[in-house]
């Protein structure tokens, strides 16, 4: 472990030499080596250290770009028109141009999180202690941090360990966000490996972010009976005083957890969650619980049912302050990254702050001490929650039916809705006295209120929808696993095997926000089909709680229904947004763990391992932000696909395989140095899935790879074609490229599939110790 | 609602080069006629919408069958093909045929080479948005006619925002001139 800028500052030192005062000492780098294992090829990479891997990648799987414009707006030579083949006045063309873009999303979502761990390892360290050492799983779990092993080649042990890779990850988002400057980058190409080291630092900054609080906070450390907790509307008592806190970064409702039970109040005050604090707060307390994922914002504060809302930063609506006062409940800010223009009043007395708020002389303040923020929050929403009587602007039914009488169809709100939901017509029911219409767009509605704001009549539609859909939306009660952190050690080494083998059929992780086409359900329709499958199902973020929001006929959710661990059939959910690296790390420590590939540093090796050998797919349904952008290109660098929902091809760029040109799919056979072609295994590094049919299918086909053994590949060809057949109703027509010997072939479809391979006059092909990297091959005898 | 180039969903501005409007839907059969090598991609919406007498899969299934033209389903819409009786739709996700069409080198589904006119219909507003704009900037020699009832400005020509009724008075002109009934 290397330790930058040990700095030592003495008031007074009196010597045989002297009296010195304000001596200050610096000593640059301490060298204190802990880890037996070798520095690999790439620690601390830069942005063109890992570009000819990304080239390998990006030969295969060539950007399909989906421009929303014509134009480029970022200088003032623009706006400069790039249709077709013409060029800007910088000389950037279109597909510069969407790259450009791509990578853009990809430093902000990469320096969202990135910073996010900066301020949790700096509170943490201030707080408690430098030296608290890290642990996510005790002695369950040896490799503490893959991501950063693999990226950065150290291995961190304690808190103050983190800071050489968090600053290391920051200078690379500063270097890549420079080539998006005029005049900066020119290649698409260039453009697109610098979105996959977005993505790679990404994974980085994540991990330390989840690392750090998971080891100081006590957060459950990779388990895989992790509590259940409560979700959903009904989930707390609102009866009682409530504080909603919305976000991602969950100091401050620590502090406010903290403050209840140094002043035995816990039970007297309900803290409930939205968004990825509300998942931190579960795993810190099981006194929190979880209203729903993000697109529950609007519906929440407008019921009234929240006395006081604390926000920290991330995914959280820039107009929640303006919606918390017309249901006059006060907001606190707790980070500098979202302050809402409201008065900075860490510095003043507490007790200054709380009166102003509770009197309503300021709509909120922002503090930015999260001790503080607890104190506040909880005397605040004590006296603020008797005053407000749950105060609510969803309106009665007579005056929908009323407002609705007015509306004249207009369809301003059904073309401002991003999934067209026949507004209009429920207004004209709702006329009628028939809110049903109206109550069914709930059920899909994400949330936006677009609606609301186009609508030239200014009803409250949203409000409308909510209040329709208010009887079952009040009852709902859900079963979640709270974040569980890490995966054992123990469960690679007893999956791995079998999921390089290809007998595990795949690992799907269902991750991402809730920009959902056809609401939530079809979340929790996906996880269980794959986990009666047999597959692993991982999951994190908003995904994880829309697949707890559907009840079987016995009233269970699926995490009262299928085991937490890191094996064929479970569901586990790992956390918040800062928790996706454990996905990853799974898959580097299958390669670490189970295969024995050296680690440290050694990021190419692992990622060939992984795209060639590990049937790894991840499925972000509802991705909507920038920072999903990011995640999602960490997985792609390391050789995991990723597939997004119909509302992700809005960012304007596909990496799509071409099954259909046999040269793109050759590897090298590492055993002979031979190159084989095995079919286009896995076809896509990223596509978006019109519907969730699409996205089913694609996920089990994803999933196959080249080093599959022939039992391994019938498995995963069974679960392809019995998907297809069901929800396509005919065979799939590229069987034949995924067939490389008669032994492949599922035993049960054998005679169909013969016929099939006969008609496209299919030859057998072996089966190679698959990669892309020439240094890995090994030689044979004689060479 | 007017005739206009006006897109569907508010926000989705596209410009400068914007559809033209489909304003008499005999152009359109015409430019089937003379097109030599042109397809129809079908999305899943095309057996959802518009009404239960106007589903523009059956209009699809008919122009098809009166002109030759190749059909390609998108996600699971060929499900709803095969139940029709319709077995020669070529299944391929959305994103992989928009992919394959920007390419110029990519020789059909039939081997025979490009195509040179793609006829849309049924995909989400929103998906065939972005599909026909990396269309209009990469593919070289292929025009594209947005078939929905809503105005989409990255296709080479669209109808503008329609009726479900002149939606489909439009598409029954398109189909008969084709020869279809």
């Amino acid at each position: 472990m290397s330790k930058k800028g040990v700095h030592v500052k003495v008031d007074e030192f009196k010597t045989d030499v002297g009296l010195f005062k304000n001596l200050e000492l610096s000593i640059g780098r301490i060298v204190e080596e802990k880890w037996a294992e070798p520095m690999g090829p790439t620690p601390f990479p830069e942005i063109t250290t890992l570009r000819d891997w990304d080239m390998k990648l990006l030969q295969r799987y060539k950007p399909f770009y989906l421009p929303f414009c014509d134009v480029c707006c970022l200088c003032t030579f623009g706006k400069c028109d790039l249709t077709g083949d013409k060029r800007g006045a910088c000389g950037l063309n279109m597909a510069a141009q969407q790259s450009r873009i791509v990578l853009l999303a990809c430093c902000i979502g990469a320096a969202t999180h990135i910073a996010h761990a900066r301020h949790l390892v700096e509170h943490l360290m201030e707080k408690y202690d430098r030296n608290t050492p890290l642990n996510v799983g005790g002695l369950n779990i040896d490799i503490e941090a893959p991501v950063t092993r693999l990226v950065c080649g150290i291995k961190a042990e304690r808190l103050k360990d983190l800071e050489d890779a968090l600053e290391y990850c920051e200078k690379q988002v500063t270097h890549l966000l420079s080539a998006t400057h005029t005049g900066q980058e020119g290649s698409n190409l260039d453009f697109e490996s610098k979105v996959l080291h977005a993505g790679m630092v990404d994974q980085v900054g994540m991990e330390i972010a989840d690392l750090a609080q998971i080891s100081v906070l006590g957060f459950p450390k990779a388990d895989p009976e992790a509590p259940l907790t409560d979700l959903g509307f009904a989930a707390a008592d609102v009866s009682k005083p409530t504080i909603l806190v919305i976000g991602h970064n969950v100091p401050s409702s620590v502090g406010i957890i903290d403050y209840l039970t140094d002043k035995g109040l816990l039970g007297k005050v309900e803290v409930v969650g939205i968004c990825c604090t509300a998942h931190d707060i579960t795993r810190y307390s099981s006194m929190a619980k979880i209203v729903g994922p993000i697109s529950w914002q609007l519906r929440y504060i407008r019921s009234g049912l929240a006395d006081l809302i604390v926000v920290d930063e991330q995914c959280i609506r820039a107009d929640a302050l303006v919606e918390a006062q017309k249901v006059k409940a006060p907001v606190i800010a707790s980070s500098p990254k979202n302050c809402l223009g409201l008065e900075n009043r860490t510095e003043n007395p507490s007790e200054q702050v709380i009166s102003d708020l509770v009197e309503g002389k300021v709509p909120g303040a922002l503090i930015l001490n999260p001790d503080k923020v607890g104190e506040v929050a909880v005397e605040t929403v004590l006296k603020v929650a008797p005053k407000r009587n749950k105060f609510s602007i969803i309106p009665k039914k007579e005056e929908i039916i009323k407002d609705a009488q007015e509306c004249t169809e207009c369809n301003e709100c059904m073309r401002a809705c991003p999934n067209n939901m026949p507004i209009p017509k429920a207004m004209k029911a709702a006329a009628k006295g028939d809110l049903n219409p109206l109550a069914d767009i709930l059920e899909d509605c994400i949330g936006c209120g677009r609606c609301d704001s186009a609508c030239p009549n200014d009803f409250p539609l949203h409000s409308f929808i909510v209040k329709a859909g208010e009887e079952q939306l009040l009852k709902e009660k859900f079963k979640m696993r709270v974040g569980r952190g890490a995966i054992q050690d123990v469960e690679i080494r007893n999956v791995g095997g079998p999921i390089v083998l290809g007998e595990i059929p795949g690992v799907v992780a269902l991750v991402g926000c809730a920009n959902y086409p056809k609401g939530g359900k079809e979340v929790a329709e996906i996880a269980e089909e794959f986990a009666k499958r047999r597959f692993i199902v991982v999951t994190s973020g908003c995904a994880a709680m829309s697949m707890a929001m559907v009840k079987d006929e016995e009233g269970k959710t699926i995490y009262e229904k299928y085991p937490g661990a890191f094996d064929a059939g479970g569901i586990l959910n790992v956390g918040s947004c800062v928790s996706n690296p454990h996905i990853a790390g799974a898959a580097i420590k299958i390669a670490s763990i189970f295969a024995k590939r050296k680690l440290r540093a050694n990021y190419e090796e692992i990622a060939d391992y992984i795209l060639n050998r590990v049937g790894a797919v991840g499925l972000a349904w509802g991705a909507m932000s920038q920072k999903a952008a990011s995640i999602a290109s960490g997985f792609w660098r390391l050789g995991v696909p990723v597939i997004v929902g119909p509302h992700g091809s809005k960012y304007r760029r596909m990496l799509l395989g071409r099954k259909d040109i046999d040269e793109d799919w050759y590897v090298y056979n590492a055993r002979t140095g031979e190159k084989v072609y095995v079919g286009p295994t896995p076809e896509h590094l990223f596509t978006a899935a019109e519907t969730k049919e699409e996205a089913m299918v694609l996920i089990a086909k994803l999933c196959m790879r080249p080093n599959d053994t022939s039992k391994g590949r019938a498995v995963k060809l069974t679960h392809y074609i019995d998907l297809h057949k069901r929800l396509y109703s005919v065979m799939p027509d590229d069987i034949h490229l995924y067939v490389r010997n008669q032994a492949d072939i599922p035993i049960t479809m054998k005679d169909e599939i013969l016929k099939i391979l006969e008609k496209k006059e299919w030859k057998e092909m072996g089966i190679p110790d698959p990669t892309l990297l020439p240094r890995l091959i090994r030689k044979t005898k004689g060479e | 609602m007017g005739v206009k180039e006006e897109p569907w969903q508010t926000a989705e501005i596209a410009g400068p080069k914007k559809a033209l409007l489909i304003l008499k839907p005999e152009v359109v059969a015409a430019m089937v006629k003379k097109a030599k090598r042109p397809l129809i991609v079908v999305g899943h919406l095309a057996a959802e919408d518009y009404s239960e007498d106007a589903k523009m899969i059956d209009y699809a299934i008919r122009m098809s069958n009166a002109a030759g033209i190749p059909v390609v389903a998108t996600a699971h819409v060929v499900s709803e093909f095969i139940k029709r009786g319709f077995s020669s739709a070529t299944h391929m996700p959305a994103m992989d045929i928009g992919d394959r069409l920007a390419d110029s080198e990519w020789k059909g589904l039939d081997g025979n080479g490009p195509y040179d006119l793609a006829l849309f219909m049924g995909l989400p507003y929103y998906m065939e948005f972005v599909i026909l704009s990396g269309l209009k900037h990469f593919s070289t020699n292929l025009k594209t006619i947005s078939l929905d009832r809503f105005y989409n400005p990255h296709a080479s020509w669209s109808f503008p925002n329609l009726s479900i009724k002149d939606w489909k008075d439009n598409i029954e002109i398109i189909v008969n001139k084709l020869g279809g009934n």
